[in-house]
């Protein structure tokens, strides 16, 4: 190739580019870049019911939401919230995963069955925990079943103490997610080699929690540790099930929702809402980054 | 035997012999996948068995199985009530998700293509500036981007809720991987015969790509599908709700029966069962490569 089509071929690549990546770019600008240097500049200023600053506040609105007792209230339902369903979510999906990929016949529709909720959306669940199986006083199929042990009917989605109201909370999203992160698991236990297994036969591992423990869990690492950053970042994104199994109550009310009031609800105040949210994200990313640190995530890996 | 067992068969993560010990363990895992199966297939049941009943049997202080006569009738009273627009959340909602799939494919698999095939000196900052925006958790960015989406005066409208959600660096991050490790071969003999840019991306990657297409767009449709903060955010007004904000909003306003409510959910359901029978291998697939649904 000489040295002038070269050049013209660098040229021509340089247009190409952009026409295959500029769209996309400009799209990102406009739509991540633009949104997230905006609402900076917003959570400086104050604004009510008005996207244009008026006032600047310099710090205030971070201090505001920092001391403001529904906000950290909500990072307090957020932390209980993954308390609950983060390591759940891990046990139950691994558990299902090592049931079906165990299973010598009708292997598919057992996997089909537990990944099917997960093409729901969380609202038509919550619709079907709220006025089918939560339903807290006459019909609900939950306070049926209690009445056939003769015990009394709950107000599921109203009982604050004791807070009966997690387990819808909690029940609803294990049933949408389980199978998501079944199949995670499933990949990755498909991807241990069987000579390992033969291995420790030979070596007389006993089969079950022996060869569970010491092959089986060790190879899973990189799928383990996705799976709980995956988890965790879900969970502090959690809006749709408390929005419609709870709507905007005090007692669980996780940050988004509460963000959501603050800033589109009734009041519209996108000055403290653009704080509270940079403050979630910073939030989310430590947790991430530190996660990432202390369990190693894209070092483990096979 | 076991050995054997485990050499010829597929892998066994927790092995059992077939002692006593064995085959209590194997009929408890055989209860355990029942009850599981049980526990995750009656909520669809629930769905069907209030969707075709009657609303004084939905309420009736005794609950039964079955519903006392199917109401079949319960579908054509969901789309003749008038003052329910169930069928225009729906055409929102179908629209939302094919066009909003469509297009976040195209840009994400032109980006996508162009970051991994075309030499261009500053594509490592491009591609890293694509990368930041991972960083960023998705929820958290609502505000500010119905503060973009408002100063543009979309709010309410088909454009507000699509256009905004079509710029996935996650996508694009995904699809640059996948053609780093598209045979190169491929695209030299189209070179050969004289192909640009365009052409080697339109008649061979993209033909060649299907399967890979198929696994996101599964996974992209029913996302959208299933969206429900952003279309709540964008959808002020009833003629721009999706089938999700409907949903919601007619639990809270009771302005629906809730036979009517449960007929609505069940026809909401049915283009993702029907995807999720066509194309579950390819759904699957999308999962195990990306590991995040929305």
């Amino acid at each position: 190739m000489s040295p002038r089509t070269t050049t013209k071929g660098i040229r021509g690549n340089t247009l190409w580019f952009w026409v295959f990546v500029g769209p996309f770019v400009i799209g990102l600008l406009v739509f991540s870049y633009l949104p997230i240097v905006w609402s900076l500049v917003l959570s400086f200023f104050e604004a009510r019911n008005t996207v244009t600053p008026t006032e600047f506040v310099g710090l205030r609105n971070y201090v505001d939401m920092l001391t403001d007792r529904n906000f950290l209230s909500s990072l307090g339902t957020f932390s209980v919230f993954a308390l609950f369903i983060v390591p759940l979510t891990f046990v139950l999906s691994l558990a299902l995963a090592l049931l079906v990929n165990q299973v010598k016949i009708a292997r598919a529709f057992f996997r089909s069955v537990f990944f099917l909720p997960t093409a729901c959306s969380y609202v038509v669940a919550s619709l079907i925990w709220k006025l089918s199986i939560f339903n807290g006083v006459r019909f609900g199929l939950a306070n049926t079943v209690l009445d056939w042990f003769g015990i009394d009917q709950i107000a599921w989605l109203s009982t604050v103490d004791p807070p009966w109201f997690w387990i819808p909370i909690i029940t609803v999203r294990l049933w949408l997610q389980l199978g998501f992160y079944m199949i995670l698991f499933i990949a990755g236990l498909q991807r241990i080699s069987p000579a390992l297994y033969e291995a420790a036969y030979v070596d007389g591992a006993r089969p079950g929690w022996q060869v569970f423990r010491f092959i089986t869990l060790p190879q899973l690492r990189a799928t383990a540790v996705a799976v709980l950053i995956l988890n965790l970042i879900a969970a502090y994104q959690a809006f749709d099930e408390f929005y419609n199994l709870l709507g905007n109550v005090n007692f669980a009310r996780p940050p988004l929702v509460y963000l959501y009031g603050i800033s589109l609800g009734t009041i519209q105040d996108l000055g403290h809402g653009s704080a509270g949210a940079l403050i979630l994200a910073a939030i989310i990313m430590i947790v991430t980054l530190l996660q990432n640190k202390i369990l190693g995530f894209g070092k483990a890996n096979d | 035997m076991a050995a054997a067992e485990r050499t010829a068969g597929t892998p066994q993560p927790i092995g059992y012999s077939r002692s006593g010990i064995g085959r209590i363990t194997l009929v408890l895992r055989w209860i355990a996948l029942a009850i599981a199966v049980i526990l995750f297939l009656l909520p669809f049941y629930l769905v069907l068995r209030n969707a075709l009943a009657t609303e004084a049997d939905i309420t009736a202080p005794e609950w039964t199985l079955f519903p006392k006569d199917l109401q079949w009738g319960n579908i054509s009273e969901l789309f003749n009530d008038e003052s329910v627009p169930i069928a225009r959340a729906l055409w929102n909602s179908a629209v939302v998700g094919v066009l909003g799939t469509a297009g976040q494919l195209l840009l994400a698999s032109m980006a996508g293509y162009g970051l991994a095939r075309i030499p261009y000196k500053h594509a490592d900052k491009v591609f890293y500036a694509v990368v930041a925006t991972l960083m960023i958790p998705g929820a958290v960015t609502f505000i500010p981007s119905f503060i973009v989406v408002s100063s543009l005066g979309w709010v309410s409208s088909l454009r507000g809720l699509i256009i905004p959600t079509l710029f996935s660096g996650f996508a694009a991050f995904l699809f640059r991987q996948y053609f780093l490790s598209f045979p190169r071969e491929l695209e030299e003999a189209a070179r050969v015969d004289g192909a640009g840019h365009f052409g080697t991306f339109w008649r061979i990657v993209v033909p060649n790509s299907l399967p890979f297409f198929a696994a996101l767009a599964a996974i992209t449709f029913i996302g959208n599908w299933n969206s429900f903060l952003w279309p709540l955010v964008i959808g002020q007004d009833s003629s721009s709700w999706t089938i999700q904000v409907a949903l919601s909003t007619y639990v809270t306003a009771q302005t629906i029966n809730i036979h009517q409510l449960f007929m609505a959910v069940a026809v909401s359901i049915l283009p993702l069962v029907l995807i999720f029978a066509f194309l579950q291998r390819y759904l699957i697939q999308g999962v195990t490569q990306s590991g995040i649904k929305d």
